[in-house]
């Protein structure tokens, strides 16, 4: 927190396709998450300008970034991020109530999106019921309800062990297949071989971006 | 604007945030319940006391002044000091004349009573009265009558007695009324029986005025006065007046001050009018007071709570909520809290004063009588609880939106 004007991004020149699947590499401080933060409208930009499907997002109220993350973006968070007093169910309605929409319309989507993610049978339970690997369904399900444009995933395995990372990646390609745009923070090198497109960044710059051919899991 | 109150959802995450966080929810309610309790506890019994005084004096002609002759202290138009000044029955009509504002002019005489019957005795003090002596202090009949016109035309030997004589000269089932007591000798027929009063100046016995004349020879002289002024006119202007009068009748100087005693019942119900006033100040002022305190523990709390829960408001706003969500479910939480903690307030404070009501507020020793609260009050408290519930509701609400979504979900 503060004000101070720390560079961190140092003039980033990307355009990510409808449909590809991305990874964003780099060590700590690379300015990996800062990147993620802007794209998901999370953080402003200093300067420069950022279009997110056809929208310039720029000098937006509070509001108004509420509205556009809840209707073009999905966030997974590398700590989940549920609210641990609602069920599973009810974590994925969320965003789908600040959408505005019915109740009942809510419920059968939410559970369409469980179901998805293999979960409808964990619907009732709260997220400490939960297995790591399912609270990060659940939160995929969450990023899924409101239908986005765009699936930002910030560390998703970070918190997960070697064979439920790979059980979620899995699932993040299916979904790619499906002509989801996914968009993953990771450092992890056998995470970034998994997506379609790497792009390394290393104090603030691009240092590499380069499309490469996805290790398809089955 | 306000749809939302009537959508199921805004009552699904209101009642969803209190129920997880069980803990704040009840101290948040304690805050406020115990401030609507206190101010209810209170406001309750400063009227129950209210109550009481006026009960007690109520039955009195509050603005009245009893006046009797002591000694001088001045020589005066060749007369000696240490002499004593007499009131006199012909005084009366003088009085009546030169002062203005006099509603009634009582005159009254009293002494020491040895009462016997059979082999029953008891002393008491009596006095000879009018029949206007019922309309200055209202007396509480129990059975039979009061003096009247014909008893005193007539000097009849009756008597109406206190509730407290017929205990220690009847039997219980025995009938006062009608039977014969002895009083310093003479018999007297029961006519009446009175409840003794708080403020019954002048015993538990009365006779007619005039056979009380006759009977202890009191020729023209009168024990002592009782004046009530009209309404708007100052009881202590009165008293003033009246002992003037009454000085230049009897050879008094203008300046001597103790020639003629007095009691100003007009002046000690002032005081306790006074007293009664600063009471209800307080009484507001300390409620008010918890009122405020209570709607700052909501504050407070909810204050905590949004620094605990901003993690979940970034997640919130992460996903979607627009700010004015945000604020708005803080808000009503706010507030319902503080509604139903009032609600909660309002009953218990009721039955403290039920239950105060039970244990003092029945009998002759009730300290308070009926401690009530009037439903406006308690309205327009809950009405200010709420205001200010809302208002302190917005400081941790704004909070929460203060802070960007980001920092709130790197918050560990």
């Amino acid at each position: 927190m503060g004000d101070s004007s720390l560079h961190v991004l140092k003039g980033i020149n990307l355009y990510v396709e409808k449909g590809e699947m991305v990874a964003i590499m780099g060590s700590s401080g690379s300015g990996k998450s800062t990147l993620l933060n802007i794209i998901g409208i999370l953080d402003e930009l200093d300067s420069g300008e950022y279009t997110l499907d056809g929208i310039e997002i720029k000098d937006l109220t509070e509001k108004k970034a509420a509205q556009y993350r809840n209707k073009f973006l999905g966030f997974v968070f590398q700590s989940f991020n549920l609210i641990n007093f609602k069920n599973a169910l009810e974590n994925v309605a969320l965003p789908l109530y600040y959408q505005g929409l019915k109740r009942k319309e809510r419920q059968e989507k939410a559970m369409f999106h469980l179901q998805k993610v293999g979960l409808a049978d964990w619907s009732t339970h709260l997220p400490n019921e939960l297995s790591g690997g399912q609270k990060q369904r659940v939160a995929i399900a969450r990023a899924l309800a409101a239908e986005p444009k765009l699936l930002l995933a910030d560390e998703p395995t970070g918190a997960l062990d070697s064979a439920t990372s790979q059980e979620i990646m899995q699932f993040l390609q299916q979904l790619n297949d499906e002509g989801k745009t996914i968009l993953i923070v990771t450092h992890e090198e056998d995470i970034s071989l998994m997506c379609k497109r790497i792009v390394r960044l290393k104090d603030g710059v691009i240092m590499e971006d380069k499309k490469i051919k996805q290790n398809r899991l089955v | 604007m306000f749809r939302f109150l009537f959508d199921i959802d805004t009552w699904q995450e209101l009642k969803e945030s209190l129920t997880k966080n069980k803990l704040r929810t009840v101290i948040t309610m304690i805050g406020v319940w115990w401030g609507i309790l206190l101010l209810i506890g209170l406001l309750g019994s400063a009227k129950g006391i209210e109550n009481k005084f006026s009960v007690q004096f109520g039955d009195y002609a509050t603005n009245s002044v009893f006046i009797w002759g002591q000694s001088t202290s001045m020589a005066f138009k060749g007369y000696q000091e240490g002499r004593f000044p007499r009131l006199k029955f012909s005084h009366l009509e003088k009085i009546k004349n030169q002062v203005r504002g006099i509603k009634f002019l009582l005159p009254r005489n009293a002494r020491d009573a040895q009462v016997v019957r059979g082999v029953q005795y008891a002393s008491f003090t009596m006095s000879g009265d009018f029949p206007l002596l019922d309309q200055i202090q209202k007396k509480n009949l129990i059975a039979g009558r009061f003096i009247n016109r014909s008893d005193i035309n007539e000097s009849k030997k009756i008597a109406v007695i206190s509730d407290d004589v017929v205990k220690q000269l009847f039997d219980a089932d025995e009938e006062a009324i009608g039977d014969f007591i002895k009083i310093n000798e003479i018999s007297y027929k029961v006519v009446g029986v009175f409840e003794q009063g708080d403020f019954d100046f002048g015993g538990q016995l009365h006779i007619p005025f005039t056979t009380f004349q006759k009977v202890y020879n009191q020729g023209d002289n009168i024990g002592w006065i009782t004046v009530t002024g009209e309404d708007g006119f100052n009881i202590r202007q009165l008293e003033k007046d009246v002992k003037l009068v009454l000085k230049n009748l009897n050879y008094v100087h203008p300046d001597d001050n103790r020639a003629f005693g007095s009691f100003n019942l007009g002046e000690l119900f002032e005081r306790f009018e006074g007293f009664l006033m600063g009471m209800q100040f307080l009484t507001w002022f300390v409620g008010i007071a918890t009122l405020i305190a209570g709607v700052f523990a909501i504050g407070n709390i909810l204050l905590i709570t949004v620094k605990e829960r901003t993690k979940e408001i970034g997640i919130r706003r992460a996903i979607g909520a627009t700010p004015f969500e945000i604020k708005r479910q803080i808000v009503i939480e706010s507030i319902f809290l503080t509604i139903i903690a009032g609600i909660f307030g309002i009953i218990s404070g009721g039955w403290i004063l039920i239950a105060m009501d039970s244990a003092y507020g029945s009998g002759p020793d009730s300290v308070l009588i009926n401690a009530s609260v009037p439903i406006i009050v308690v309205f327009i408290s809950v009405i200010i609880l709420v205001v200010f519930g809302t208002l302190i509701g917005l400081i941790p609400a704004n909070r929460a939106t203060s802070i960007k979504p980001i920092d709130a979900l790197r918050e560990e």
